[in-house]
This record gives C-alpha cells, structure tokens and sequence, in this order.
C-alpha cells in the first residue's frame, strides 16, 4: 500500500467515525467497559499474586527428627529435602539455636529466669529442625507429605489453610475475570462489527463506484480498519487513564483508612501494574477492533 | 478485443436475460447496442463488468478469460473498462476535480500523476474552468461530462456507456455522443448502451439489436430504426 492511500485510509476511516458517531462512541464504551474491568482484575490478581509471594517468602515449614537420630543423618534428611523440586531454602535450625530463639521470643532476652529454672538444660534438646521455605505454596500439601514420607522424620509443621485458600481465591478472581472479559470482548466484537456495518450502508454508492473503477479489495477495506483500529485504540486509552489515576487514589486511601490494610498489604506500584496491564490493553482493544472490521468488511464488501 | 462466445444467462429466478448470443467487438471500434427494456442490455453490461457470471458460454476482454480469471484478477479487468452511467453516480460531497480525482486514488496512482492527468482529463470534457465546483452546481450534461473524465482519465481500453444520454436534453445527449466520438477517434474501443434513435441514427455506427436476449440484428453503419 502506498503512502497517500495510507492517508486516504486513515482519513476516511477517521470520517467514517465522525459520520456514525453514535454507535461509534457505543463500541469505544464498550470496549472501555470492557477493559476497565480487564484492569480492575489485573490489578487485583497481580496484587494477590504479590501477596502470595510474600506470603510464601515469610510461611516455612518447620521438619522435626525423631529422638535420637544422629548429626549424618539429619544432613541425610537435609540432602533429600533440597532434592525436591518445590523446595526453595533449607536453614537448619540446632537445639541451641531453637532455644534461644525461644527465649528471645518469650522472655524478651532476660535470662536470669530461665538460668534460675533450667540451669544449662535444654528443654528444646530435641527441637532441632530443618526450616523450610517453598517455590509455590500451592504445592505445599504434597511437599509435606512427601517430607513426612523420610525416615528419620517425627513432625512436619505447615500452615495449610493460608496457602491453599488465598491460591485458590486467586485462580477463582481469574477465572471469573477471564469469563467477565470474554463475554464483555464478544460484545465489544459485536458492537464494532454493527458500527462498520452502518458505516459501509452509508458509503454504500462510493463502494460501488469504488469496485466497479477497479480498486482492489484492501483499498475498498482499508478505511474501515482504520476505524475499527481507531476505535480499539481510543477505547483502550481511555480505560488506561481511569486505572492509573483511579489506582493510586485507591490503595493509598485504603492504607491510610485502615490500619490492617496497611500493616498486611503490599500494594504493587502503579507502575509495575502498568508494565504488563497497558501492553495487553492496548493489544486487546485494538485486536477487538480490527478483527471486528475485518470480520465485517470480509462479509460485506467483497468485490 | 471484446468476445462473448454462445453466452447464456439465466437468473436464479428462471429469468433467461441473455440467450447463447456470439458478440465480438474489435479494439478501436465504436458500437450502438440498442433494445427495449427487458432485452438484456443491462446483463449485457453487468457480464462485461464481472458483476454477474454466465450461466454458459466464455466472455473475453483484451487479455483477460472471465471463466479462468481469479477474483483478486477482476480489478485489473475492470481498470481496462472505464464506465459511463445514466444517472452519473457521482460523489456528491466532491468536487469535480475531486470526482475524477477518485479514480485515479482507488488504483493508487501516485498524486503526482492526480495532480497532472486530472487537470488535462477536464479540459478534454471542457470543464477545466469548473473543478472546484459540486455535482450539485452542475446541469445534467457537465454532470455527465464529469462522469466521462473519470471514466477515461485512467485511460481505459473500453468505455462502456449506459444510457449516456438517458438522462439529458438533445443538445447535452448530442455534446456528450461527440466527446465520446473522439474518445473513439483516439483509439479507444466504445460501447453505448442506449434507445435514444435520434443519436443511433444520427451518428451511423455498428448497431447491435437485442431482442428478448438475443441478437436480432448487428449492422455496420445501422441505425435503429432499421433494426426495430
């Protein structure tokens, strides 16, 4: 394609818009309808995806031996525990370490009683253990039981019901997000589809002059691509725009209106939300409103 | 070179509108085809244009075979066939230079040549001094003078006129015949469809007469009123 039927297209395309401007800002609500939501959910996994990692960071596992089981052995049971695929550290924690962590803990480092009460024993003398943290939380369960399965092994402390309920409130958001946004797409799809239909009725005699003068099929559809693209892009902008300013407003209210939020949460910064948000948005909306176009055109203009 | 070889064409309908008719019309002539209504001159046109296909028979234009022709081909076909309508079909929201302009832009000539072809391609129909202005500011005969610059501005093998003058006074219809005469004179095969007798007559080119899709009659120098 040549440059001025470039600019042919993309006037025309941009005529079309003005001329049918009413289903035209339909399509473009639509589809920022459509992708506000898209960016709500974005938000709201990759925050919970953030917290999930963190949650992952801070949870260990704690791995107990069985009374008597010597020093080879328990570096045995380490080796085997760093051998399994979702195990990301391994920190050995001895008696000694495990009771004065204890005593740090509970008495605030004083050990005067507890020199008084226990003299040099170690009431911990067999809490030495392996602290474990995970690559994937949701993993957790089977990783446990796998440990367990070690000889050698008497106890395995886990948190389950943290992990496993915010990864399953975490596939749930997406899952209902993707249903939302699939639907929400079609009818973007739709709406664009009926836009570019009214657009080609309105042209329909410079259409018929244009293919009876001999223009190809690309020049005859080019015009309503561009709207259609034009549409996707100014209905993905818009959105864009709503989230940043909305986002901010949002989590810093959220921190500053409740204290549980602000000691539990980590939002993600706007700009990391951005990163893969505005990409995909962007994409989408133009994707909906090309393809809407060419579906259109396909069937209606042939030459 | 025009051909159309035993071409039949019945619409779905049942409607036989050309029965198995053998036309050639050879590059550089100028040719009446003339028929009352329901004859089969519109179909005729529509064939030749590639907007319908012949339920039997072969049509031929210069180089290319309609039934081998593949459909990103039928552009290029239409390219060697510039086309004159009765009712103009003119962009009303152009100007005159835009109008002709338009033809040149769907085939993508580069603005240069708009900028050079356009301007010479009036001032053949006489309307260099009337770019600016909109169909609406014209009269019937300018309109059609305007239809014809755009017809043969990306100078077509073949122009193919229907109804030329249908929709003009004597003196336009007459002005719009000459200037398609010398479209012909400059080497330009030319084809009108038409049932204006004064002009057939009057002019004394090869008539063909189509009578309930066939051709009753294909003379040299005829005119209508011998073939009626």
């Amino acid at each position: 394609m040549q440059i001025n039927t470039l600019g042919y297209s993309i006037k025309q395309g941009a005529k079309n818009l003005r001329r049918n401007l009413l289903f035209s800002l339909a399509s473009i609500g639509t589809i920022v309808a459509c992708l506000f939501l898209f960016g709500i959910f974005y938000a709201l996994v990759l925050n919970m995806e953030h917290e999930i990692k963190n949650i992952e960071d801070s949870l260990t596992i704690s791995v107990f031996f069985d009374e008597g089981v010597g020093e080879e052995q328990i570096a045995h049971i380490g080796d085997e525990i760093k051998a399994m695929e979702n195990v990301d550290t391994t920190t050995f924690i001895s008696a000694d370490a495990a009771w004065d962590t204890y005593i740090e803990d509970v008495f605030r480092g004083d050990t005067s009683y507890v020199d008084s009460v226990f003299g040099d024993d170690n009431p911990l003398a067999n809490a030495a253990s392996y602290e474990i943290t995970l690559k994937n939380i949701g993993g957790q369960k089977d990783t446990v039981k796998l440990i367990e399965g070690i000889a050698g092994v008497r106890k395995v402390n886990s948190s389950d019901a943290t992990a496993g309920g915010l990864t399953s409130l975490e596939r749930l958001v997406s899952y209902v997000s993707l249903a939302v946004i699939l639907i929400l797409l079609f009818v973007s799809l739709f709406l664009i589809s009926n836009t570019i239909t009214i657009g080609i009725s309105v042209r329909k005699e410079e259409i018929a002059i244009m293919k009876l003068i001999g223009a190809k099929d690309i020049f005859v559809r080019a015009p309503f691509l561009v709207e259609g693209v034009i549409i996707g892009l100014i209905g993905s902008i818009i959105p864009l725009g709503i989230i940043y300013f909305m986002y901010n407003a949002m989590t810093e209210y959220l921190m500053q209106r409740f204290e549980i939020v602000k000691n539990l949460m980590d939002f993600v910064s706007v700009g990391q939300v951005y990163k893969g948000m505005a990409p995909i948005s962007i994409l989408l909306g133009v994707g909906v409103g090309f393809f809407g176009s060419l579906i259109t055109t396909h069937r209606h203009l042939r030459v | 070179m025009v051909l159309l070889d035993h071409v039949t064409m019945q619409y779905p309908t049942g409607t036989k509108a050309l029965d198995n008719i053998t036309l050639q019309i050879n590059k550089g002539e100028f040719v009446f085809v003339v028929g009352s209504s329901g004859s089969g001159k519109t179909t005729l046109i529509k064939l030749l244009l590639k907007e319908i296909q012949p339920t039997q028979g072969e049509i031929t234009v210069e180089d290319y075979q309609y039934s081998k022709m593949k459909r990103k081909e039928i552009p290029f076909l239409r390219r060697k066939i510039g086309v004159v309508f009765q009712n103009f079909r003119l962009l009303k929201d152009r100007t005159v230079f835009e109008n002709v302009a338009f033809a040149q832009q769907v085939i993508e000539k580069p603005m240069r040549d708009i900028r050079r072809q356009v301007p010479a391609t009036l001032t053949m129909v006489g309307l260099a001094d009337k770019y600016k202005q909109f169909p609406k500011e014209l009269s019937g005969g300018e309109q059609q003078r305007v239809a014809l610059a755009r017809a043969i501005v990306n100078e077509p093998d073949i122009i193919l006129a229907d109804e030329p003058t249908g929709n003009l006074d004597p003196k336009n219809s007459l002005e719009i015949m000459r200037l398609l005469e010398e479209i012909n004179n400059r080497g330009t095969t030319v084809v009108v469809v038409t049932h204006n007798k004064d002009i057939v007559n009057l002019f004394q080119k090869r008539v063909v007469t189509l009578k309930k899709g066939r051709i009753v009659s294909d003379e040299e120098k005829g005119g209508y009123e011998d073939a009626d």
